[in-house]
């Protein structure tokens, strides 16, 4: 039982890592209906802004993240502006195309600037001298981290669905996520909507980076890709575009994932994960959170 | 006297065209010694990328939908045809005979696999679609990595998670799990490649040109009013995801054969992504396209070598500029003026 | 009309390319620009030792591939930074000269070969393999069928030497290829090193192997440890696994080895999963032993590591940046000034390599105008002929037979207030 439930809370912890990058490729997805394939990169690029503000110039870690919120929301648009925006008319395919040359770019770009030499990321979150709280002498662990990350992650859904359903830019993504002709006729600029939602989206990138590497401390050039493709994988199993199904998909697959290593196979664990995922898109074929388009004739 | 082909009957033959010179040219400079090690090395694999793009073209432009696991299909392909060329070396002694069997057992079990994955997947739309195949070809990955084959006297053994064979006198390993097949005799030759992509190109053509390829793109333009009109989803999908698929087999099979070894982690996501490249840089549904971009992208990163440490960064921003470049709509809306110049004053 | 705008601009990508491709074959890589141009012009350059050389050209032209970009970088990087040293100190020296070529192989062994190609291209005469076994594998059959001599630094999988027996099955899977050598330890010699190691001193009673199933070096040394721990008695009570892309979290593993109450855990891994392995088992409050293998060394030199987290971990390695030994004390001083960090085992063997090289070519007489098979038939003579011995950083006296590997023993290290110290 007890193993069962170190087990539950190791999935959680993996999950809650999974759900926060999730959320931001939810968000992106969402209104600005592409698939950002750089994203897990910003990631990267985000935990080592506050690696070096941290351990290089001392700073506090709240102002290492800020920071690193900031660097990463100008990177967003910067890439956004350059890479993203010329390609508005142009079909989905071109653009998830242009994502991918953008990922292989900030990959490459942090190598030749910070070494593929990886770093360890500092413990933040620590009380007391512990990393997390044990239960039962010890035989079961939750740290501070998973604690926090899934904190992060309850207040990030809960602000992002309160600044999409109550404010009038957040209107004005649902908007052009619904229809952008239509919002365009409405008065929305919708150029500097979807502008904002990857400036957003960057931002939370930042914070995920940071998270990630709290939880999974090694730092490298290639850190943000796996993970970002598990996000990208939670956040369909969740039903892609929907806030509470990102943070659902993630959890769900870190537990799924944690699950099939523990009682199935550590060797063949990621075609456990991918399984399941399959079976649940076949019962529920736009995720679980996931809303159902009707078609039009 | 003037010959009446449609346009479509003459953009084929144009890429008939095109393959031919390509290979005319190269075979040719190369018996003559003109190319370099690098790009001689590379003939082979270019030929398997080509294939390998054309058979996802056929998926993405012709049937109209995402798939980012394509490598699975091009990993069963792979691994079934250096398998069996090195089971049947001693039965088939002669390379090019041994090359074309193994293709053939390449492509068959890929297209089992199309039809094991088309089954479930294929009811599925759009991105969810996409993940989906995604997992595939995951999941194709991590078997793989966990199979062992050995071969004795006796025949071929297999075993799964764990290698447990015992092999008899002068027995050997052939896939080692993870540590994939280490020593494949190379039987790929460049010819091979050309009469492959030829094949791939001629079935892809009559496959668009047919009753059926004229259903299954009504399906990719308006699936609804297709199927009004009674066209059966479910089988024209299959068809196109099939074919692809068993191409793409047959593509691995060519890969693997012309390579030292060859990894079950060879065949990832980004691999996936990288035919899908091919595919969109030469546009979709647009075979000749699709060729051009798989030669140029795989010779593109052996040119740049030049740039040293800055070698990846150039060619992602090569990358992110050809796709900007050519979506952008006053550039390609000046060629498109000076095309129409150029024609009217043809006449 | 798009259309055929997007064509014309894939036939200039691709004209470019071929031009690129028929430019100039002798064109240097800036990555080693500071080594002497090309053997064409080396008598031009500005190092002071060609004066001596009577005008003849004594420059041999040594390549090597390695993964300089993606997730493998660093091992490439470091080996290529190792020789770079070597090279730079035998070209001060006078005589002999190295002019050092490294290509880019992503740690795949399709692009290994186009990188081997192009260095056979640009006028390699000796070749340093390739850092990773998975490239190595494809590098040393094209090597050995082109005759070129080749001396990895690190690829340590059997398939890269060839002719040695599958521990599992006892198969010979691929022939011998007779021009391959290794400068480290191979794969078996290792696994079966560490569980003599651990039989013969006692360590653990029970055991648990945590190894990266869809990697060649680490299933490698799990297959050749499991065999001879079965051998020798050892029990092993769990053996789990995980891959690149489960390469976050261990708890399961971790969590498995504890309830099975191993008290002693075998990681045959690099140190990149070693070191959130360690974080992971100290942070549920899990202190078995830990025993690593040459992989892990890096470990303490890792920016921002903990290194009380790998207090007591014992590893075997033939490389100990901390040494008091004056060569490797120069050689890490030489390193950390060029390079800024602390050069790890692969920076140590791809050094030895340029020097076995430069003692065999020496011993040899070999000249520089003799072309890649010629000398390849020279260096085999000379590193498996009884009396070539050569002592290094990675060790001393070390020799080579036909098979190819290398003898040496490894050192057993055990790293205590972070640092290595020597376990016997």
């Amino acid at each position: 039982m007890l193993t069962f439930l170190n087990h539950l809370i190791s999935g959680i912890s993996l999950g809650s890592v999974y759900a926060i990058i999730a959320l931001g490729y939810t968000m992106v997805y969402g209104i600005a209906k592409m698939l950002n394939f750089a994203h897990g990169d910003v990631i990267m690029v985000g935990a080592y802004v506050c690696f070096f503000m941290v351990s290089s110039f001392g700073l506090h870690p709240i102002i290492g993240i800020l920071l690193a919120m900031v660097v990463c929301t100008l990177l967003g648009i910067v890439i956004e502006r350059l890479a993203y925006k010329p390609l508005r008319q142009a079909p989905s395919l071109a653009v998830l195309i242009t994502a991918i040359g953008m990922s292989y770019f900030l990959q490459n770009a942090a190598q030749l600037l910070w070494t593929s030499n990886y770093k360890m990321f500092p413990a933040f979150f620590t009380f007391g001298g512990k990393n997390g709280v044990s239960f039962f002498d010890g035989r079961l662990n939750l740290s501070w981290t998973t604690i926090v990350t899934i904190l992060a992650c309850l207040v990030i859904m809960v602000v992002l669905t309160l600044f999409t359903d109550k404010t009038k830019l957040g209107k004005a993504m649902r908007a052009c996520s619904e229809d952008k002709g239509a919002a365009q006729l409405m008065g929305i600029n919708v150029n500097t909507t979807i502008s904002v939602t990857f400036a957003i989206g960057s931002a939370l990138a930042a914070v995920a980076g940071v998270l990630l590497c709290s939880a999974y401390p090694t730092l490298m050039p290639t850190t943000g890709s796996m993970p970002g493709i598990k996000a990208f994988t939670a956040a369909v199993f969740g039903g892609i575009g929907s806030i509470p199904g990102a943070l659902l998909g993630g959890i769900l697959l870190g537990i799924i994932e944690i699950f099939a290593k523990a009682y199935i196979s550590t060797q063949v664990s990621d075609a456990i994960v991918f399984a399941v995922l399959i079976i649940v898109l076949l019962v529920k074929p736009t995720g679980l959170l996931g809303k159902q388009i009707r078609e039009k004739v | 006297m003037k010959l009446k082909l449609s346009k479509t009957t003459r953009i084929n033959f144009l890429t008939y065209a095109v393959v031919i010179v390509a290979f005319v040219v190269f075979q040719s400079l190369s018996s003559a010694g003109a190319l370099s090690s690098t790009l001689k090395g590379q003939l082979v694999p270019i030929c398997a990328y080509v294939v390998m793009a054309l058979s996802l073209n056929l998926t993405v432009g012709v049937l109209g939908e995402l798939s980012l696991g394509h490598a699975g299909f091009v990993s069963v392909g792979a691994f079934a045809g250096a398998v069996a060329s090195a089971a049947l070396t001693t039965v088939i002694p002669i390379p090019a005979l041994r090359l074309a069997v193994s293709m053939v057992i390449g492509a068959i079990f890929a297209a089992i696999a199309g039809v094991l994955i088309g089954i479930p997947v294929l009811r599925l739309r759009g991105d969810y679609l996409a993940i989906v195949t995604l997992a595939f070809g995951e999941i194709i990955k991590s078997l793989i990595t966990n199979f062992y084959i050995g071969i004795d006297g006796e025949g071929l053994h297999f075993s799964f998670l764990s290698n447990k064979l015992s092999l008899g006198e002068g027995g050997r390993m052939i896939l080692n799990g993870p540590m994939g097949i280490p020593g494949i005799t190379r039987i790929s030759t460049f010819a091979a490649g050309f009469i492959l992509t030829m094949i791939a190109l001629i079935v892809i053509f009559n496959l668009v040109n047919s009753r059926s390829g004229r259903a299954i793109m009504a399906l990719r333009d308006n699936r609804i009013a297709a199927e009004s009109v009674g066209i059966n989803v479910t089988k024209y999908k299959m068809m196109a995801f099939v074919t692809s698929a068993a191409l793409a087999g047959a593509a691995g099979c060519l890969f693997s054969l012309g390579q030292n070894t060859i990894l079950p982690s060879k065949f990832d996501f980004n691999t996936s992504i990288l035919i899908l490249v091919f595919v969109v840089l030469g546009g979709q549904g647009r075979m000749l396209g699709s060729i051009i971009a798989a030669a140029a992208l795989t010779i593109l990163p052996e040119v740049l070598r030049e740039f040293a440490d800055y070698r990846m960064l150039v060619y992602a921003i090569v990358l992110i500029l050809v796709m900007l470049i050519t979506n952008n709509p006053t550039i390609s809306g000046f060629f498109a003026r000076l095309f129409r110049r150029q024609k009217g004053d043809e006449t | 009309m798009k259309k055929a705008f997007a064509l014309l601009l894939a036939v200039a990508t691709l004209l470019c390319c071929l031009a690129g491709c028929a430019s100039d074959p002798a064109t240097d890589t800036p990555a080693t620009s500071d080594t002497p141009d090309t053997p064409a012009t080396s008598d031009t350059n500005d190092t002071p030792a060609t004066s001596d050389t009577n005008g003849s050209n004594n420059t041999f032209v040594i390549g090597g591939t390695g993964p300089l970009t993606g997730g493998a970088a660093i091992y490439g990087n470091a080996a290529m930074h190792g020789a770079e040293i070597a090279v730079e100190e035998i070209n001060a020296l006078g005589g002999i000269q190295f002019k050092l070529m490294y290509e880019d192989d992503a740690h795949d062994a399709e692009k290994a070969v186009n990188a081997y190609n192009t260095l056979k291209d640009n006028g390699m005469q000796i070749f340093l393999g390739s850092v990773t076994s998975a490239p190595g594998v494809a590098t040393s059959a094209e090597a050995y069928a082109d005759r070129y001599f080749y001396l990895t630094p690190s690829a340590s999988s059997t398939d890269v030497l060839g002719g040695v027996a599958n521990p599992l099955t006892g198969t010979v899977d691929i022939a011998r290829k007779d021009n391959i050598f290794q400068m480290c330890f191979m794969d078996p010699n290792q696994g079966d090193a560490s569980a003599q190691y651990i039989k013969d001193n006692n360590l653990g009673t029970k055991i648990a192997v945590i190894y990266k199933n869809d990697d060649v070096y680490s299933t490698g040394l799990y297959n050749s440890f499991k065999n001879k721990a079965d051998a020798l008695g050892l029990e092993i009570v769990s053996t789990t696994t995980f891959t690149t892309d489960s390469q976050t979290d261990f708890s399961v593993q971790i969590n498995d080895a504890k309830d099975n109450g191993a008290d002693l855990v075998f990681l045959p891994m690099y140190y990149d999963a070693a070191s959130l392995i360690l974080t992971q088992a100290n942070a549920i409050g899990y202190a078995p032993k830990f025993f690593g293998v040459d992989g892990m060394d890096g470990i303490l030199t890792v920016e921002g590591f903990d290194t009380s987290l790998a207090e007591g971990v014992m590893l075997l390695t033939p490389f100990n940046a901390d040494s008091t030994d004056p060569a490797a004390q120069s050689f890490v001083q030489k390193y950390q000034e060029r390079y800024g960090d602390i050069p790890n085992q692969f920076a140590a063997d791809n050094y030895d390599c340029i020097y076995a090289i430069y003692e065999a070519l020496t011993k040899a007489g070999a000249t520089a105008d003799m072309d890649h098979a010629t000398l390849c038939d020279l260096l085999i003579q000379q590193f498996t002929s009884p009396d070539f011995t050569f002592s290094g950083l990675t060790g001393e006296n070390m020799t080579w037979n036909t098979d190819g590997f290398v003898s040496k023993s490894p050192k057993g290290m055990v790293i205590q207030n972070g640092a290595y110290v020597g376990m016997d």
